[in-house]
């Protein structure tokens, strides 16, 4: 509290003339407004990055035989775009939306530590400039995907240190980004706002940020393990020293297993956001919707060997992994159902982010079924390392995920930009993704099931036909999200005028500041019943 | 209230040092902590394979018999012949028994190499314990030497009963190799 | 406009798809094989389970969902209940329910894990070490042994820009120079290592697939039906370099007696 007031008592005076113009505003903004742009601008061009080169996937599997590629591009590719993707794409995307809607839906001035949150996204920057720097290497980029794992990753080149640096860069933009997203709903909410009256997209950034800054520094260790072992002839991963390949891929997966919920949560908070809105009727059960998110975090920590059931676990490993995993469709399931119990007698319109959320609980719901079937042990044996988990963490992740950043974008753009988008444009971009997101991943189910591996740059003549359409798929998919970039220029650039409101039923704080939303909003801290 | 608020603040300020500190100091009780955390579940029975194993209650179970199969694999980069001389044993628990193994240096120069030795079903590792092995100590070659490798091992009382065979294996390393890194 | 708006999609992706496959060559390709081993079959079997039981749930959720959507549309009409809010005796159903719907599926798994386990009865132990790029077989306790490779047709066909049609190909990337040789009706135990990085030796008919760790062994055990000698075809699961998709792996298996002359012959030869 007292904290808000002495940062609106501080300096603001120096700054209503003296803005930074041009360029140098960017490197030297500390506005929540500005970063949070950044980042979405960022993540939107790895976006297209990560997606062209998915296109180059699919484009080799369209046929079987070896068309465009070899085969080391090929693992390059793969293991790029997952990197690209990943840490490049929806980490940054949902850190924007953090910068830009926390500060307003907490009605606080800006984040905690401006000054630090400038620093992260230009040290995420420097990061991505350095990995895809890889691109230009003799030996080309990693070719070892995007986990990693040794002792394969330790016969890659010159891309190697260049690779490990970007991630420990990146990693400590993560870190400070967290550390500033719960410093600042900690400390700066508005007088009146308890945590239990906080928004939920607030709450699923708060315990993201928890797992941020508690599974981030096990990637560190991890990758600097491989370094030594590549570098100074430790031998972490090496049998030969006394060491053991598997260790990595514990490592590895402790991170991995929470830094995909790290990924998805922030959509929760999305969806929660605008379901209500466009059902105008608030959320249902929002104490068992913060209880659900919570405990999908810390059973995110005990589920991590669910990756490596082949590997030549005991048996009581596999049972437990089995076991917690399975458990965690349960907070996930106690989410869907409240989800759709907040459209229960509702009014329900179906605006374009409304489109994508309600995509999102069909879809990514699919995308948990098949990782309930991933959980069970043996049929795992069968699945792991096929199309099938590939279909899977696509489900979770594109329809999942992204669908839940494309919601949120149509969502509060005019809020960004004070205009109103083009809402044709804006529904026949969903209509295209939604249809083709689904001829691109679907049929990778009955690939898997068929029997074909992953990462593999050609195969079998069996598998041909399932390939070709989700090849198809993927150019269709690739295509249509031309239309969302074409959209958020034209949006940017004008277009009918936005109200404070924007929707039938608004509801939270950034719906009280004027559209687009001034540099400085919450100077004073507004009262909140 | 600029008093009280700078109280605050130092005190805060101790209470996160401490806890920096603490955990700092919590990483390095890790590594003895880790040994009670093994013993105590028997993960990293693997480790026990390379260090010799106190045999100090050794009564037969002639009841039942179990099969030693022993393999060996010679890892890229090395420039050995590494072959078991018998390919399996039957054994009975709690009797001591020895294998050999025949390794020959295949390179003109003088090498040292090591075995790292693994088990399978890994349930029965813990349960297979060596007093002697040449697996415990890095083992010298002159240029082209070839000679017998012995283990001394016993299969112990405890081994659960659904294991009726079990593998016990070799990679010989060129220690010279061993440096982890690009291979090749 | 709010009817149907997710029937439209996956109508559209069905037909999409649908509209695309010649006759019935990617029907058979929609499922996973029942197999030729006992483990196969249960596994399996454990997988329809799964299947059914989300689909069943499948259909509750989304029908929820679909009424939802119909029901309560602000165009025709609907008026929200801004009141209803939250309901502890509905959060506590789905919240139980579904664990004991999990409870129920686990159990299955937990036999199956202890059969899988089991390795006891075996009668025959193959070594297998994985490669860049390709297989190595030892008999143990005979002598017998050797690599296994991509046949030389494949690998001339897959090469870049080969202009070889892969389907002129008998069995393109799905066959070796020497097949792994196993009896039928006999329990086999595999070693599993590697030389150089983490392979995984996996045979979809055998329902049974683990990693190949450089420096250690693992074990698993497979069993092929009596009646159900054939050729059956797999490949590496683990990304392990470049070739990682051309290290196929075949199997023939023989009824016991053919198996053992086999045998006989190749310790001949290799004497």
């Amino acid at each position: 509290m007292s904290t808000a007031q002495g940062m609106q008592a501080a300096g603001h005076g120096e700054h209503h003339g003296g803005r930074p113009q041009g360029l140098a505003r960017w490197f030297t903004t500390t506005n929540h407004k500005d970063i949070g742009t950044m980042y979405l601008v960022f993540s939107l061009a790895m976006f297209l990055i990560g997606g062209v080169m998915a296109l180059a996937i699919r484009a080799e599997l369209f046929q079987p035989g070896l068309q465009l590629v070899d085969p080391t591009l090929f693992n390059q590719l793969t293991t790029m775009h997952a990197l690209v993707m990943v840490f490049g794409a929806v980490m940054p995307a949902t850190v924007g939306l953090a910068n830009w809607m926390i500060p307003l839906q907490i009605g606080a001035a800006d984040m905690a530590l401006p000054r630090m949150n400038l620093f992260s996204f230009w040290l995420l920057f420097v990061a991505f400039l350095l990995l895809l720097s890889t691109l230009a290497l003799p030996g080309g980029p990693p070719a070892a995907g995007w986990t990693l794992y040794p002792p394969l990753v330790l016969q890659s080149g010159s891309a190697f240190p260049a690779a490990i640096f970007a991630i420990h860069l990146m990693g400590a933009s993560s870190i400070m980004g967290a550390i500033n997203v719960i410093v600042t709903i900690v400390n700066m909410r508005a007088p009146g706002m308890t945590l239990l009256k906080m928004p939920l997209f607030c709450w699923a950034w708060l315990i993201t940020a928890y797992l941020l800054i508690a599974v981030m520094p096990v990637f560190a260790g991890g990758v600097t393990m491989l370094l030594t072992d590549y570098f100074f002839a430790t031998s972490f991963f090496n049998a030969a020293g006394g060491g053991d390949p598997v260790l990595f891929q514990h490592v590895f997966w402790f991170f991995g297993h929470p830094e995909v919920y790290i990924m998805i949560l922030p959509a929760f908070g999305i969806v929660s956001e605008v379901i209500p809105t466009f059902s105008r009727k608030p959320i249902f059960g929002y104490e068992a919707m913060v209880y659900a998110i919570a405990s999908i975090a810390f059973l995110s920590f005990i589920v991590w060997a669910h990756h490596m059931f082949t590997v030549g676990m005991p048996l009581a490993g596999q049972l437990f992994f089995s076991l917690s995993t399975m458990l965690i469709a349960v907070p996930t399931g106690v989410k869907i159902f409240n989800w759709t119990a907040t459209m229960w007698r509702g009014s329900i319109s179906f605006e374009p982010p409304m489109l994508f959320a309600l995509a999102f609980l069909f879809l990514f719901t699919i995308g948990g079924f098949s990782g309930l079937m991933l959980a069970i042990v043996p049929a795992d044996l069968q699945y792991h390392d096929t199309y099938f988990v590939v279909a899977h963490f696509h489900y979770v992740l594109v329809p999942g995920a992204v669908f839940g950043i494309l919601a949120a974008v149509y969502y509060w753009l005019p809020k960004w930009t004070g205009h109103l988008y083009d809402m044709r444009l804006a529904k026949w971009h969903f209509w295209l993704t939604a249809i083709f997101v689904n001829v691109l991943f679907f049929p990778q189910h009955f690939l898997g099931l068929a029997g074909m591996p992953r990462r593999i740059p050609d195969y079998a003549t069996q598998f041909a036909d399932w390939n070709m359409i989700s090849s198809v798929g993927a150019f269709g998919f690739g295509l249509a999200q031309l239309l969302f970039v074409w959209l958020i220029v034209k949006c940017a650039r004008g277009g009918e005028r936005a109200s404070a409101g924007v929707w039938d039923w608004p509801h939270g704080l950034e719906w009280t500041v004027p559209s687009p939303a001034p540099y400085h909003t919450f100077e004073k801290a507004p009262e909140h019943k | 209230m600029q008093a009280s608020r700078a109280r605050a603040n130092r005190a805060l300020a101790a209470r996160l040092v401490l806890m920096a500190a603490g955990s700092f100091a919590f990483g390095f009780a890790l590594v003895p902590l880790y040994d009670v955390f093994c013993e105590l579940t028997g993960i990293g029975s693997r480790e026990r394979l390379s260090r010799a194993a106190d045999t100090a209650d050794l009564t037969v179970d002639s009841s039942r018999t179990v099969v030693v199969e022993f393999t060996a694999s010679v890892p890229a980069g090395g420039h050995f012949r590494f072959a078991p001389m018998v390919a399996s044993m039957e054994v009975q628990p709690g009797r001591l028994y020895e294998a050999h193994y025949l390794a020959r240096n295949l390179a003109d120069h003088s090498t040292t190499a090591h075995a790292v030795p693994s088990v399978a079903p890994a349930r029965a590792m813990r349960h297979f314990r060596k007093t002697e092995c040449f697996c415990f100590t890095p083992q010298h070659f002159a240029g082209d030497e070839e000679r017998e490798l012995a283990v001394r091992f016993t299969v112990d009382r405890e081994l659960p009963a659904g294991i009726d065979r079990l593998t016990l294996s070799y990679a010989f390393y060129d220690s010279e190799r061993v440096a982890g890194g690009t291979t090749g | 406009m709010a009817k149907r708006k997710f029937m439209l999609p996956s109508i559209a992706g069905a037909i999409a798809t649908v509209a695309a496959i010649p006759a019935h060559a990617a029907w058979d390709l929609l499922n996973m094989p029942r197999g030729v081993t006992v483990l196969s079959r249960e596994i399996y079997g454990m997988h329809m389970i799964m299947l059914w039981i989300c689909l069943a749930i499948a259909v509750v959720t989304f029908g929820a969902m679909i009424v939802a959507m119909i029901r309560f549309r602000k165009s025709k009409g609907a008026v929200a209940d801004t009141k209803l809010l939250h309901n502890a005796r509905l959060e506590a159903a789905w919240t139980i329910v579904p664990t004991l719907i999990l409870i129920g599926m686990a159990i299955p798994s937990v036999e199956k894990l202890i059969k899988i386990e089991d390795t006891t009865g075996s009668e025959l132990t193959i070594k297998v070490t994985g490669y860049q790029w390709q297989w190595h077989y030892e008999y143990l306790g005979t002598g017998v042994s050797f690599f296994s490779r991509l046949s030389r047709e494949s690998d001339l066909a897959r090469q870049r820009a080969s202009g070889i049609d892969p389907s002129t190909v008998d069995h393109y990337l799905l066959e070796v120079d020497h097949p792994l040789v196993v009896p039928t009706g006999a329990k086999i135990r595999l070693l599993l290592t590697a030389n150089d990085v983490i392979h995984a030796w996996w045979v979809p008919e055998f329902g049974m697939k683990r990693d190949a760790i450089p420096g250690f062994i693992n074990e698993m055990w497979i069993s092929v039906d009596e009646d159900q000698p054939g050729t059956y075809r797999g490949q590496c699961a683990e990304l392990c370099g470049a070739d990682h998709g051309f290290m196929p792996i075949v199997v023939v298996a023989k009824p016991k007696a053919e198996f053992q002359a086999w045998l006989a012959e190749q310790e001949a030869a290799q004497l």
